[in-house]
């Protein structure tokens, strides 16, 4: 339902679809070929000269409808990279303050030619409706408290170089807010597909109703949810989000659901901990376990982040069909 | 001789469908100057003078027009998605020959004039019946109530917020006893609306996988409840309009046994569909209630087979496609029914939910008895209203061709059992697009 086939054709594209709207509906193959590839970038980014040309004469537009300094810069990052024109348009400067419609917005890039489009966009579903009307490949940068595939990946991947090992058998324990969490979605298919078991640990109010049915092992006291974990995701406890009240007050919160060394010792000893970014520090982590360099990731998935977002770029271009075949 | 000349028809070789008599056989059906004049299996064509209009109905089925309890037009204010002509002819195509509007137009009718207003146009349209119900509440706010006596002498058939629930319990037992006065209906949207929060869709599985916020099904039956609470404390009629769930069904069902004045109905959308129609965002099936569970999708049809659910209305909306083609939070709710109210309905006739005359009865003599009509039953004296359609005919559901100005079916594409091939309303057709074929095909023929 995220995306669509294209027709087999040899050799074997890096990708069989025309957009990456969601990881729901990817195999495992197509997981790991893109975390492969995003392999060989991580270690060419490291060294002096990072540039390359697969996007050569190609246009990404990053468009934000929501605010992001992170991600916006990692694609935009990633797609000069690649040697390709990037222009950033976010909220603030375009005509969707002028009433213009998603579909309208969507209408007008397109009759400029993009060859990718990367949307970000407050409400669930918005970034496929935009992908049904252009021609070009589209990247969901996160719609509402849907997906954010990229980066998934790149959580992935991160584990995936820290351990030198594949997910299987792995225990991650996703902590907070998963209720608005888009990233906690993406990051339950992507570990469910790599065969890791997945445990949710929130309080009721921040478990979304039939979570279970995906697979997700769930937990409302934060030790037992942390019990023997080989990876603690935590999450944005996104109060921008919230309508009405969630959890009594960040002080109550902090103490029962934020990652301290305390509730650490229930996880394994070398538990490494992970966070999307941004972070509140002092709501769902201690600052010193954030900063804690043995044990946290936080950083390294910053870095990451560009080296997965180059390999979805150039994977999608490198399965464009022509203009007219159009996904639908 | 000079008298005026009688109107007479017969419609013979007809599969008579009434609830009222729990009669479906074969027969004839005589009408004079709009009214029916006999019926049943006994009337013979051969018998009849030659001044009668022969209209041979080759064993498709003759039913009472369908009365359609709920429907939203945009007259007056947004003419643009309907007006009472374009949902009139709509009506006339899907069998329908009786409609009630909703007050909620621009602007909403809580006052005389506006109601006169809107039955005034509807009466220069002039195609079908066309009935109003008045607010409630002044402006459908929920707080003070509308001039219930007056509307009600003025022609409201009932009293109603609309698509908004009438939330405040108070305001509810005010209206509840004040209206026994007049024994006039209040209706309810049964939903309550704190639970429903931000809510775009049922609750569950789907919503997560989508990432849309959800509706839990007990809100509906939450509001059920209460209203059964001030029911029972303040006498009054009450009718929850769209009932869709397991729940609330048996909430319903205990409180017609301990003899309350309650109905309800549901619509032809939550015998079909369930919340999986709205995967991949499809905007279309984005519904107030939302579509809900299987299970709850069952136990609709299971009220409708044993009757506690006592009517099928289309809650007709029209929407124009600005405000569909949207992400689906921002998307407006609502779907057009009136054309596909009958075929969709049929398909539970079909597949062995429900027999024939169940689904006809909760599509006629059903929302008849609730609004006190005189219709929806093939009775001598009865309005000759009537529909005849072919139940077996295939085809599929092609928004293009309705008569409504809007076409946000989320039927669209689906393959569908089941045609009207006449709409008469007071005798006369006034939907009759196989008239100038042959006659085997079920034509008028002058005898």
């Amino acid at each position: 339902m995220t995306a669509q086939s294209l027709p087999q054709t040899a050799p074997e594209p890096l990708f069989r679809f025309r957009h990456l709207l969601g990881i729901e509906g990817l195999q495992r193959p197509d997981i790991e070929r893109l975390l492969d590839q995003s392999d060989v970038y991580v270690d060419a980014n490291r060294k002096g000269d990072k540039k390359h040309s697969i996007l050569r004469g190609r246009t990404l537009i990053n468009l934000f409808f929501e605010n992001s300094t992170r991600t916006r810069t990692s694609f935009e990052l990633a797609g000069k990279r690649l040697g390709g024109d990037v222009i950033n348009m976010s909220v603030s400067t375009s005509s969707i303050k002028k009433g213009e419609t998603l579909i309208d917005t969507a209408m007008t890039l397109n009759a400029m030619h993009p060859d990718v489009l990367v949307v970000r966009h407050a409400n669930s579903g918005a970034v496929h409706l935009l992908a049904e009307k252009v021609n070009c490949s589209v990247i969901n940068a996160g719609d509402g408290t849907h997906e954010h595939p990229t980066q998934a990946l790149l959580d992935a991947l991160t584990i995936r170089r820290r351990l030198g090992r594949g997910l299987e058998g792995l225990t991650v324990a996703i902590c907070g807010d998963i209720a608005h969490s888009r990233v906690a979605r993406s990051n339950i298919h992507l570990m469910s597909i790599m065969g890791a078991r997945v445990r949710a640990v929130a309080p009721p109010t921040l478990i979304p109703s039939g979570l279970d049915r995906l697979g997700v092992e769930i937990h409302h006291d934060m030790e037992q949810g942390l019990q023997d974990a080989d990876i603690i995701m935590m999450l944005r406890l996104q109060t921008e989000r919230m309508k009405g009240s969630f959890v009594p007050s960040i002080r109550e919160y902090y103490r029962l659901y934020g990652l301290d060394y305390e509730k650490l010792k229930a996880a394994k000893p070398d538990a490494l901990i992970m966070h999307p970014g941004p972070m509140n520090r002092g709501v769902e982590i201690d600052s010193e376990v954030a900063d804690d360099i043995d044990r946290s990731l936080i950083r390294e998935q910053v870095e990451i982040g560009v080296a997965v977002r180059m390999a979805c770029l150039e994977a999608l271009v490198s399965t464009q069909v022509e203009p007219w075949a159009k996904n639908r | 001789m000079g008298e005026e000349p009688v109107s007479k028809t017969v419609y013979k070789n007809a599969r008579l469908l009434d609830p009222a008599s729990e009669l479906d056989a074969m027969g004839s059906l005589l009408v004079e100057n709009g009214r029916i004049l006999d019926m049943g299996p006994k009337v013979f064509v051969d018998a009849m003078q030659d001044d009668f209009d022969i209209v041979d109905c080759a064993g498709k089925c003759l039913a009472p027009g369908l009365i359609d309890m709920r429907v939203t037009t945009g007259e007056p204010g947004n003419e643009h998605l309907e007006t009472l002509a374009t949902a009139s002819q709509a009506a006339a195509a899907g069998g329908v020959t009786t409609i009630v509007c909703l007050p909620n137009t621009d602007p909403i009718v809580d006052d005389v004039a506006l109601l006169e207003f809107v039955e005034r146009r509807a009466a220069e349209v002039g195609l079908i019946s066309v009935h109003s119900y008045a607010a409630a509440t002044k402006r459908t706010r929920g707080e003070e109530m509308s001039e219930i006596g007056l509307l009600h002498q003025a022609g409201a058939l009932g009293f109603t917020d609309g698509p908004k629930a009438i939330a405040n319990a108070l305001v509810m037992r005010r209206l509840l006893s004040y209206s026994t006065v007049f024994g006039t209906l209040v209706i309810q949207h049964p939903e309550a609306p704190d639970l429903v929060g931000e809510g775009v869709m049922s609750e569950g599985e789907t919503a997560t996988r989508l990432g849309l916020a959800g509706i839990p099904a007990a809100a509906e039956v939450m509001m059920i409840e209460r209203d059964m609470r001030l029911l029972a404390l303040s006498g009054g009629r009450y009718h929850a309009s769209r009932v869709t769930t397991a729940a609330a069904i048996e909430v319903i069902a205990k409180a017609k046994a301990d003899g309350l004045h309650v109905t309800c109905d549901t619509a032809p959308h939550y015998l079909a569909l369930n919340e999986g129609a709205v995967v991949d965002y499809r905007t279309f099936a984005k519904v107030s209630p939302p579509l809900r569970s299987e299970e709850d999708r069952q136990a609709v049809l299971r009220g409708l087979a044993d009757g506690t659910i006592d009517a099928i209305a289309s809650d007709h909306i029209p929407r124009d496609q600005d405000s569909k083609r949207l992400p689906f939070d921002q998307a407006e709710p609502g779907v057009v029914g009136l054309e596909t109210m009958l075929p969709v309905t049929l398909e539970s006739v079909h597949n062995g939910s429900l027999t024939m005359l169940q689904a006809i009865r909760a599509l006629t003599l059903g929302p008849a008895s609730i609004l006190g009509l005189p219709g929806g039953r093939l009775t001598k004296g009865a309005p000759a209203d009537l529909v005849l359609f072919d139940p077996d005919v295939a085809g599929v559901v092609e928004p293009a061709k309705f008569h409504s100005k809007c076409k946000n079916s989320p039927f669209e594409g689906r393959p569908i059992q089941g045609r009207v091939l006449k709409t008469i309303r007071g005798g006369r057709a006034v939907h009759d697009p196989f008239a100038a074929e042959a006659p085997e095909r079920g034509r008028l023929v002058h005898a």
